[in-house]
């Protein structure tokens, strides 16, 4: 059995999933609770959000993955943007990182910079 | 002579100035004090922001860079890298906006209308007294979120955070991502100031320890941080001797809240809320001085810059609105009164006339589980509107037809909260 | 060999440093820290002190009233902010009216000029925010509030001007008894001199220890302090002082030069001269002592607490003396309160004491005194573009709080002693000092010390070596 807040809404429901009953939930309020709780402990995923060398009037250029990525690569991914370094001008949207660790997910920049 | 100075160029004031030339105003001039517009959201490369918006989730760059991509073409004018002295209002209803930049000098620029929207600035140490060592690595979330989003440095390996505050939280994160250990989040209130969703994925992701009902009661270290004492406190939030623990740290975030920036503001003699300390506003976001109006957290602190967007756009309209038709008037006004478990109200006064339909917008001042938020005239209930979660870190809304407002005998109503 | 060497750069060593500038002797100060006025100098009550407190008869009452004459000139010269608002010291009951008139007494013993005693209503007349039950109070018109660390630094800049010989990181670890004088080493130097002075503050004792038998021993003790914002600042217009007891001069509540409201400080030994933590207990007494005085204090208005250490010794007067076992060997120590009110005079006494011990002052005929620094948000819209026209740094707001530009930032890195600190920055120009306590400016300050130096901001401190602030790049794979 898992405890898990709720982040689906702001009420933030304490969640208690069980791992040996096919995920099931309970202590949700509404069905997306469910769902987020079983997800969750399966395959949890987020963004990482960053930041990469620059070269130009500022120092770093942000940067997101432009999907969510399994939550144990965020580690490794950072390791990955370490090494990237860009140079003006950069573009909202411009691939930085592409298929990041054979996740089919890129990590763009955020931010643009003439 | 412009028809409209906006003071700020970050989500608020980006947000005034576009919709403002969209209700038709042309000559419009945004003044900005840092190099580049986009505000605190340009430091803020986390995701989260615009679901309400664009209904999609993006980066506080990504979210101020749609707006300053749709300046292009209006005619805004811009200045960057000014900084607004003062303001006053002139007898003849012109404003006198003085400012000055390395480029143009020292300038006094005359306008119809004014926005401020400068944003808030965070509380530091001396704000809350925390005792102990005046070493260094003591910092405010955000100026350590300056110094690792926009710098590119570390400013420190082992990490205490005190407050629960978004920023603290997000900031918990991103140190944790960049190789430090964050110790533990400590938060005086037996709640969470930040978003809950902050707290699953910036803290238990990472393990990162919540310490509730706790703070802060010393700093020790020659010239670096190098242990913070954190204790319990009781339902006094005093701390509770003998519930001490000591961190090995070299690094102590702070928290612990905004505070709206009204420095001009009040020089200016605009009529200050010492509740939201931010100016009391109208419906319309228009302030004590008629034409100056104020949105964003120079108002109010949000935790959604969706809503800051929401309110500036409100702000902006208005003051097209002031120049095209002139002042706004009543015949009838509401001042909103905070009842039991209500923090504060923005707007702070209704001007009937000129309602259509009035949003709301406040903080509760504890946990509520199923509650109901009551509009009161007096004793009698004119409306009620229920909720199933409400805490001071979520600001809340509500939406007031005219027809209601017109109801109140007297001139004021009492906004409360009343639990089931 | 140089003439004189002083050992320390608080307000008594940069006083020192300035009078012997105006003679033909060669000086050299060093300075354990970073910068100037880093220790007691720059944490204190900021209180240049009528004089009526010290005892008649005493060196301290005498340096005292001739220490804050000097210094409303020397703060004209050196354009050191200053503003002579008078203090008052309230009676609350019938003893401390007694007190009053003991304190009156000696005022006019030591030649204090225009005290007089007030009634209530005259003295609420002129602080309408004091408690209710306060029933008196002595006026002395000549106290004044100044920046004390501007006044140090200005000083010991002037004497650098004229020739003085500063070196900072400099901590003294070993002084030898030469033919003639005296061979003092540092970590990385070794200087000659025929005359030291003692002017190391808390550390005095430990310092002539170096050098000769301990004659005398310092007890550190501390004050801590609130600063408040701007919007307290008018809570009064003159310094607020309680009445005297034995833990020194009580909790005052004043206006600072800067327009900030500045309260306490207590009195508390400790067992470390470098002791500046700040306690909940102190804090608390402070508020509760300050409160009795001005009930109205907004203390949620505060925006730093600090701690000062002061270099109490036994007797009730400063320590300025010849070593009886070490000719040539001056000590300035035990300056207590009112040190920074005396530090001129003392500086002149020990000029008396150096041409008693055989030391020739002749006057240099070609010092150069005076200084000035630009305060761009004092300047008029005129001052102000002239400045921008010349260089457009002034044009760029870095402390958006006390309205700081990147000009005079920059300025300060071609002074005489330029800042090597953030916190060197705030006490040269004011970046920092205001309400937001240097979180917008601070990294901007850092950016423009290192751009400026030449090196990276990682190697700025914020104030003393040690004091680091960032501790590498953002690099996940570095940590």
């Amino acid at each position: 059995m898992k405890e898990l807040i709720c982040i689906v809404c702001p009420k933030g429901c304490h969640l208690k999933v069980d791992e040996e009953n096919n995920y099931a939930v309970t202590g949700n309020a509404c069905p997306r609770g469910a769902e987020y709780g079983a997800a969750e402990l399966q395959h949890p995923v987020r963004v990482l959000t960053s930041t990469v060398k620059l070269n130009g009037a500022a120092r770093r250029c942000p940067v997101k993955t432009n999907g969510s990525i399994p939550k144990g690569l965020l580690f490794e991914a950072m390791r990955v943007l370490d090494d990237v370094e860009l140079t003006a001008p950069v573009t909202v949207g411009q691939v930085v990182v592409p298929d990041l660790l054979g996740t089919g997910v890129d990590v763009v920049a955020t931010k643009s910079f003439a | 002579m412009y028809q409209l100075i906006v003071i700020g160029g970050g989500p608020a004031g980006l947000a005034a100035a576009l919709k403002a030339k969209e209700e038709g105003l042309e000559n419009i001039l945004i003044l900005e004090r840092d190099k580049e517009l986009g505000g605190i959201l340009n430091q803020c490369i986390h995701n989260g922001f615009g679901l309400h918006y664009f209904k999609e989730e993006l980066t506080g760059p990504e979210y101020a860079g749609r707006f300053i991509a749709q300046l292009e073409g209006t005619g805004i004018e811009v200045k960057a890298d000014t900084m607004v002295l003062d303001i006053t209002a002139r007898e003849d209803g012109v404003k006198v906006v003085s400012a000055v930049n390395g480029a143009e000098g020292y300038m006094t620029l005359e306008t119809a209308t004014v926005v401020l929207a400068m944003g808030c600035r965070e509380r530091t140490r001396g704000a809350i007294s925390i005792p102990g060592a005046r070493c260094a690595g003591v910092y405010t979330a955000g100026a350590a979120q300056h110094f690792l989003n926009m710098e590119g440095y570390m400013v420190g390996k082992r990490v205490v955070i005190l407050g629960s505050g978004d920023i603290g939280l997000i900031m918990a994160r991103r140190m944790t991502l960049e190789g430090a250990k964050v110790l533990a989040c400590v938060e005086l209130m037996p709640y969470s100031g930040g978003l809950n969703r902050n707290i699953v994925q910036c803290l238990n992701d990472y393990d990162i320890p919540l310490y509730l009902s706790h703070t802060v009661v010393d700093i020790r270290g020659k010239d670096r941080v190098e242990q913070v004492v954190v204790a319990k406190v009781g339902p006094d939030r005093k701390p509770v001797p003998g519930t001490e623990m000591v961190f090995d740290c070299d690094t102590l975030l702070l928290s612990v809240g905004l505070i709206p920036e009204n420095e001009l503001s009040r020089q200016a003699n605009v009529v200050m809320d010492p509740r939201t300390n931010g100016a009391v506003v109208y419906e319309n976001m228009e302030t004590s001085l008629p034409g100056v109006f104020a949105c964003g957290n120079v108002v109010h602190v949000h935790d959604l810059v969706d809503f800051v967007t929401a309110e500036s756009q409100r702000a902006g309209a208005a003051a097209a609105a002031w120049v095209k038709n002139g002042p706004a008037a009543s015949a009838r006004t509401i001042e909103l009164k905070n009842g039991a478990g209500v923090g504060y109200t923005v707007p702070q006064k209704l001007r009937l006339d000129a309602v259509d339909k009035a949003e709301i917008f406040f903080r509760v001042r504890q946990v509520y589980g199923n509650a109901s938020i009551r509009v009161m005239d007096g004793e009698k209930q004119l409306a009620a509107f229920k909720r199933e979660h409400m805490a001071p870190g979520e600001m809340e809304r509500i939406t007031l037809p005219r027809k209601l407002l017109e109801m109140a005998a007297g001139d004021t109503l009492t906004v409360e909260i009343a639990e089931a | 060999m140089t003439d004189v060497l002083i050992i320390g750069c608080g307000v008594i060593g940069a006083a020192c440093a300035y009078e012997l500038a105006h003679s033909n002797v060669s000086v050299t100060v060093l300075e354990a820290d970073n910068d100037v006025a880093n220790g007691t100098t720059k944490a204190n009550s900021a209180i240049l002190h009528a004089g009526y407190d010290p005892h008649p008869g005493t060196r301290m009452a005498a340096l005292n009233v001739e220490g804050v004459a000097l210094a409303r000139d020397i703060c004209a010269r050196l354009d050191v902010p200053y503003d002579p608002i008078g203090s008052l010291v309230l009676a609350f009951d019938e003893k401390d009216l007694e007190t009053l008139n003991v304190l009156y007494d000696r005022g006019i013993k030591n030649g204090v000029p225009d005290i007089e005693l007030l009634t209530a209503d005259e003295v609420h007349a002129m602080e309408p925010n004091l408690a209710d039950n306060v029933c008196g109070a002595l006026y002395a018109p000549s106290a004044a509030v100044v920046s004390p660390w501007e006044y140090c630094l200005a000083m010991a800049e002037v004497a650098v001007k004229n020739g003085v010989e500063l070196h900072r990181n400099s901590p003294v670890t070993a002084i030898e008894q030469i033919e003639g004088g005296f061979r003092v080493h540092t970590p990385d130097a070794v200087y000659e001199a025929r005359y030291i002075l003692n002017a190391a503050g808390v550390n005095a004792g430990a310092v002539h220890e170096l050098v000769a038998p301990k004659e005398y021993h310092i007890t550190p003790n501390r004050g801590e302090y609130y600063l408040l914002d701007k919007n307290q600042g008018q809570q009064v217009s003159h310094v607020i002082f309680q009445c005297p007891n034995e833990n020194g001069k009580g909790v005052l509540v004043s206006p600072t030069v800067h327009g900030n409201l500045i309260v306490g400080p207590n009195a508390e030994g400790v067992s470390a001269a470098d002791d500046t933590e700040t306690t909940s207990a102190g804090l608390e007494f402070v508020m509760n002592a300050a409160r009795r005085s001005v009930p109205g204090i907004n203390f949620r208005e505060n925006i730093r607490n600090f701690a000062g250490v002061r270099a109490n010794h036994s007797s009730d007067d400063f320590l300025i003396a010849e070593s009886k076992f070490v000719p040539g060997f001056f000590d300035l120590a035990g300056i207590k309160s009112p040190g920074l009110s005396a530090a001129p005079a003392i500086a002149k006494e020990a000029a008396r004491l150096l041409a008693g011990a055989g030391l020739e002052l002749p006057p240099k005929a070609d010092f150069a005194d005076g200084r000035t620094r630009v305060r761009f948000n004092e300047c008029t819209p005129e001052e102000k573009n002239a400045l921008i026209a010349e260089d457009p740094r002034y044009g760029r707001i870095i402390c958006r709080c006390e309205t700081v530009t990147e000009g005079e930032i920059v300025a300060t890195l071609s002074t005489p002693i330029p800042p090597m600190s953030v916190n060197g920055v705030k006490r040269r120009v004011g970046a920092g000092m205001g309400r937001c306590q240097g979180g917008f400016c601070g990294p901007r300050v850092q950016d423009i010390l290192a751009r400026e130096l030449g090196c990276s901001p990682v190697d700025i401190p914020m104030d003393s070596n040690g004091t680091w602030v960032l501790c590498g790049e953002t690099k996940s794979k570095a940590n």
